[in-house]
């Protein structure tokens, strides 16, 4: 019997959007991670020691300062052009922050634009949207941008807006189902009534109601962009040279791993890989706590 | 069934006309496919004389129409580089790209269906754990890098393995792990969640009821239909594997449909490219008709239901 009346006097806890973000769980390892990142990508004229786009010739194809050969002038040793390794690391942190989180941006406002239109107005703007989403997710999204950056050409502006209109469809989807049971709810009819416009209605009562699960779907989408940015200049149709990208460098790295210059290629992908993985565990976490209803996603 | 069937359809082939579209314009819109063709520098009338002989200087709608007619005859263009049809390069092709997929897919399950099964069985404990791990290792590692640490273990410093090319045996195991390597994560995640559900159902707890040791009930009775959504989903991502091999056909110097769109950008061989994204997208197109049409047949509720 006790049990019972103490279950009943829990007080009731007034929910807040960020009240289920307990700190209990938080991923601190790729949080920091993810932070020194950003840190030394804004911060990279002044933590790199060396211009990464100009190098010297005389020193090419240093090693690491740790191997036999390195000298603590190039930490990480140089390249086949001798540009010294970790600087063009740091100001590769910067190309893949500004692409990853413009690509994501963009392609969030895109299919979420989309997606809110789709849902709320129904009849055949849903048709039409819907079918551009399902015809865009029958297409292969790699190969598609793959082949509108060989027609576009090299340029880190265009990668951002390539890597938009590829990645947009799983935010169109997601955000029409939440759009459609919102539409339901009492507010928005009341919004109805009070003789809102749809356009305000759509800005003011449904959109804030699905950005958490935009800005979800935003940061587990931030893994899958930065690869496909990275693969794109690996096949020299993403960010043009000299431009230090780490997919670039990689590409670059491909001739002297076959004379065991591991450096050149195994550091960049290092980079991605712990950019990456910690994208995607922060996502995970935030998908949990913010969004239930995306825990089977 | 059938009016599910033809909408069915009906949207594959919007599907299609929507990608023919997209491909055709954007190759027109966002540039002049003649300052491709031609040598740069050349003169205003070498253009002109390049834009009528490949119809360049038409509507847009009836080059479009020239295209979907050719499209129809199975004619996908002229590679610029090699001066043969695209599609019999396409063709010639194909074979190594579904030995090099079928090889990697053949591994990714080797992989993926075990250790879902593993997790499956021990929840929240150390085999999970570990899948979890691997799942997001899978995804989060780029299939071109873990390519290139693959020779610089393999071949560059044991020197077990070739680095590149095709011919033996030994030069499908790197390119095969390096593009299996992430769909096993995948499927990984998949069995997990499937084993998962058919363990809670009522014909598997009966048959603990009757007794029955814990390992027949997962081997015999959970399994096998824990395996369809499985062997499913490989079935689409073997089409997948086909198109996203690229970068790892690449790496390995693997002679197969993703060099060939490799070697298309490189040498702006441009009908190539087009043709190898068009194939590949009405690939993936079609066969998610298959599989939707396959799982009408099989689960009612999904034909009458939308």
């Amino acid at each position: 019997m006790s049990i019972q009346t103490e279950l009943i006097a829990l007080p009731p806890r007034a929910p807040s959007r960020f009240a289920s973000l307990r700190l209990g769980d938080f991923p601190l390892i790729p949080a920091l991670i993810l932070g020194g990142i950003a840190f030394v990508a804004i911060f990279a004229n002044l933590l790199a020691p060396h211009d990464p786009e100009i190098g010297s010739l005389a020193a090419r194809f240093r090693p690491p300062v740790w191997q036999t050969g390195g000298s603590s002038q190039y930490l990480l040793g140089t390249d086949q052009l001798g540009r010294d390794v970790l600087s063009r690391l740091i100001f590769g942190a910067r190309v893949s922050m500004v692409v990853g989180f413009t690509a994501v941006i963009f392609s969030g406002i895109v299919g979420t634009t989309l997606g809110i239109l789709s849902g709320y107005l129904g009849g055949w703007v849903d048709q039409v949207i819907m079918r551009l989403t399902d015809t865009w997710l029958a297409l292969p999204a790699l190969t598609f941008a793959i082949f509108l950056a060989a027609i576009v050409g090299p340029s880190m502006w265009n990668i951002v807006l390539i890597l938009g209109i590829t990645y947009w469809t799983r935010y169109a989807r997601v955000t029409r189902g939440e759009v459609l049971s919102l539409k339901e709810r009492e507010f928005v009819r009341l919004a109805i009534v009070a003789g809102c416009s749809k356009f305000t209605i759509m800005r003011r009562h449904i959109l804030p109601n699905i950005l958490n699960t935009a800005i979800v779907l935003g940061t587990l989408e931030l893994g899958v962009v930065i690869i496909a940015e990275a693969t794109l200049s690996f096949l020299g149709v993403g960010v043009p040279p000299p431009e230090p990208a780490w997919g670039l460098m990689l590409s670059d790295g491909k001739q002297s791993l076959m004379v065991g210059r591991w450096w050149l290629s195994v550091l960049p992908g290092v980079c991605i890989m712990l950019m990456v993985l910690s994208a995607n565990i922060l996502g995970d976490w935030l998908r949990v706590k913010l969004d239930p209803q995306l825990r089977q996603l | 069934m059938k009016q599910y069937i033809g909408k069915r359809v009906g949207y594959c082939l919007l599907s299609l006309f929507l990608l023919s579209v997209t491909i055709f314009f954007f190759v027109r819109v966002t540039g002049d496919p003649a300052t491709l063709l031609v040598e740069p520098g050349a003169s205003q009338a070498d253009m002109d004389a390049i834009r009528h002989q490949f119809g360049l200087d038409r509507p847009l709608w009836t080059q479009y129409g020239i295209f979907i007619a050719s499209l129809a005859h199975g004619d996908l263009g002229q590679s610029f580089y090699y001066r043969t049809p695209v599609l019999e390069l396409y063709l010639s092709r194909l074979p190594n790209s579904l030995y090099l997929a079928a090889v990697a897919m053949f591994l990714s399950l080797l992989i993926g269906i075990p250790t879902g099964v593993l997790a499956s069985v021990r929840v929240g404990r150390f085999w999970d754990n570990a899948g979890k791990m691997f799942t997001l290792l899978g995804l989060s590692l780029p299939s071109f890098w873990v390519g290139l640490v693959l020779i610089l273990v393999f071949s560059v410093y044991l020197g077990w393995l070739p680095s590149s090319g095709a011919g033996t045996p030994l030069h499908l195991i790197m390119p095969a792990f390096a593009l299996g390597w992430y769909f096993a994560a995948a499927h990984m995640r998949l069995t997990r969640s499937s084993m998962l559900e058919v363990l809670g159902s009522e014909y598997v707890k009966l048959a603990r009821l009757k007794g029955l040791p814990q390992s027949l009930v997962i081997a015999k009775h959970a399994f096998k239909n824990a395996l369809i959504p499985v062997l499913t989903l490989a079935g689409i991502n073997l089409v997948i594997m086909v198109n996203v091999a690229i970068v790892v056909e690449v790496v390995f110097a693997w002679p197969g449909i993703g060099r060939l769109l490799y070697e298309g950008i490189s040498f702006r061989d441009f009908p190539v490219v087009q043709g190898v994204v068009l194939m590949g997208g009405a690939m993936l197109v079609i066969v998610n008709l298959v599989v939707d049409i396959l799982y009408a047949v099989i689960d009612p509720r999904i034909r009458l239901g939308s």
